[in-house]
Formats: structure tokens, C-alpha cells, sequence
């Protein structure tokens, strides 16, 4: 988008560029305009470590631990594969 | 930047790189060996790859199906066409990668709720534009919530919200997100296992995430 392209970013455009920031899928140009407006801008600051935290929280969510009875349910699929001609 | 800057970053990029490589080869090998181990027979290996995968699985068929059961259904039929299939697996792909397209592709024909989905194309804010001034600066901006969400998440008060603001993320938002960010796959992966381009994985993504955040705001007290 073209006033992106050599004007300094607003807040409502870093917010949308974050991903990009995070996923390092950026044009080194670019990420340092991102860098110099998130270092003099403390709420950009801010939300670029709430995305950080959401990130992390997703990552510790507890797996569904497997039911006994799914469990159970394929060992015997597996035991009626085996069993297959 | 001069050579004697840039030298050591060159060096710390190399090892990085064969440190990676080594990780993904000894992955593979166990991984072979147990796919070995389970052509041949070996019950304990099939019992082993359910426990590394099935969470995972059940969690990409629940986005996909309408009840639990159901999920349980399509995780069932994939076991079994990994099992019919095994033979044939030439580990062009990981197993994980290759077990949860088959999962897809059975979910997908087991009755879909993906049409609820939000289309890529259409314009969906990070933050609602209410937030900014006319100039794109903050007027609400963020209260800061990330201490507080450490402390409540090892409270556990904090699962429960966040594993229902997942679930209201629309259907391929929360298969990017869930793939990524609670399974660990990394973007290639989960490019391959939904068949989607890399564009459009980190859109989703993105959206997925930039949603999550705002749930966890308003969870925490902050502004809308």
C-alpha cells in the first residue's frame, strides 16, 4: 500500500504489521521503520508484548488428555487392522 | 557494519543451521524406527503414536465437525487409514504432517463447519478503528495485562476464557492458530496439512491471534 512505502507508520498500520514482525516475513526496510516507531511509541510497545503473551498463553494450554475408553476403542482398531487379510 | 561485527553472527548462523538439521534428522530416525515397529506389528508403537498425536487430531477434527463425537469418529477412520496406509508412507512429508492431512481431508467429507468461515479477503481490523485517532494513533490504547496473565494462568483461571475465545475464533482462524501456537507446528506444516499458501496461512493467522489478544484484554478488565 503505497503510503507505507517511505513515510514514517502509524499506530493502526504497525497493529496489522505485527504478524508479518513476528513470523520475520518482513523486507528489512520495512521492519526497521516497524522498529523505529515501536521504540519511541510505548503502547505499540505494549500491545508487540501482549501478541508475544498471547502467543505464549496459546502455547500452554493443557492437552485433552486421551479417554480410557478412545483408548481402548483404538487398541482395538489397531488389533482389527492386524487381524485384516 | 564491519567484517569483524558481521563475522560472528555468520558463525552463530552456521551452527544454528547444522544444530537444526541434526534435531530434524534425529526426530526422523525415531520416528522411523517407530513407523518400522508398527509394520511390523508392534502394538506398543501404535500406542505411542496415538499418545504423541491424538491430541492434536482431536483437536483439528473438533474445528471441522459439529460434536464431539463425530470428531471421535474422524480421528478413529484417520488411525485406520494411517494403519491401511503405512505401507505406501515413503516419509516424503513428517508423519505428523501427513497423519493430520489425511485427518483433514476425512473431516472435511465427514460434514463441515467451515462455511461459517470469514473469507480471507474480506477487511477484518486487528483493533476496531474507534480505537485510533484520524491520524492512526492511539486514543484507547492497550492497558498493559501481561503481568496479571502470567500470574492468573498459574492460577488456572485464566484456561477456561482462553480456550473459549479459541473456540469462537471463525473455523480456519482457529485451525491456523491451534496448529501453530497450542500444537507447535511450524508454518510449513501447517501450509501442507490445510493446503493453504503462506499468504494466506499468516492472514489467518494473524486474524486468529489479533482476535485472541482483544479477548484476553476485555477477559482482563481492559478497553474494548
Amino acid at each position: 500500500m503505497m503510503f507505507w512505502d517511505r513515510s514514517e507508520l502509524v499506530c493502526q498500520q504497525v497493529v496489522e504489521l505485527i504478524t508479518d514482525y513476528l513470523e520475520g516475513a518482513m523486507p528489512r526496510a520495512q521492519r526497521r521503520r516497524l522498529e523505529t516507531h515501536l521504540a519511541g511509541c510505548e503502547h505499540c510497545g505494549e500491545y508487540l508484548e501482549q501478541m508475544r503473551a498471547t502467543i505464549r498463553l496459546s502455547g500452554r494450554l493443557g492437552t485433552h488428555d486421551l479417554s480410557p475408553q478412545m483408548r481402548e476403542d483404538l487398541v482395538e482398531l489397531y488389533r482389527r487392522w492386524r487381524a485384516e487379510p | 557494519m564491519s567484517l569483524s561485527l558481521q563475522l560472528p553472527n555468520l558463525l552463530l548462523a552456521a551452527a544454528a543451521a547444522v544444530v537444526g538439521r541434526r534435531r530434524q534428522h534425529g526426530a526422523g530416525e525415531e520416528e522411523a524406527q517407530l513407523l518400522d515397529a508398527l509394520r511390523a506389528g508392534d502394538e506398543e508403537a501404535f500406542v505411542k503414536l496415538v499418545d504423541r498425536h491424538q491430541a492434536t487430531m482431536m483437536r483439528l477434527a473438533r474445528s471441522f465437525v459439529r460434536s464431539q463425537e463425530v470428531a471421535e469418529e474422524v480421528v478413529q477412520d484417520t488411525w485406520l487409514g494411517v494403519l491401511r496406509g503405512v505401507e505406501r508412507f515413503a516419509g516424503r512429508s513428517s508423519l505428523r504432517t501427513w497423519l493430520l492431512r489425511i485427518l483433514v481431508n476425512r473431516a472435511r467429507s465427514a460434514g463441515v463447519l467451515e462455511s461459517r468461515s470469514v473469507a480471507i479477503g474480506d477487511v477484518e481490523p486487528a483493533v476496531g478503528s474507534a480505537r485510533f485517532d484520524a491520524g492512526g494513533g492511539w486514543i484507547a490504547p492497550p492497558r498493559p495485562w501481561v503481568e496479571e496473565s502470567d500470574e492468573r494462568l498459574l492460577a488456572e483461571s485464566l484456561a477456561g476464557p482462553i480456550w473459549e475465545a479459541v473456540e469462537e475464533l471463525p473455523a480456519r482462524q482457529r485451525e491456523v492458530l491451534m496448529l501453530r501456537d497450542v500444537d507447535g507446528l511450524t508454518s510449513e506444516e501447517v501450509c501442507a496439512v490445510l493446503d493453504i499458501s503462506e499468504g494466506n496461512q499468516r492472514v489467518l493467522l494473524h486474524r486468529g491471534r489479533s482476535r485472541l489478544r482483544q479477548a484476553l484484554e476485555t477477559e482482563m478488565g481492559g478497553a474494548r
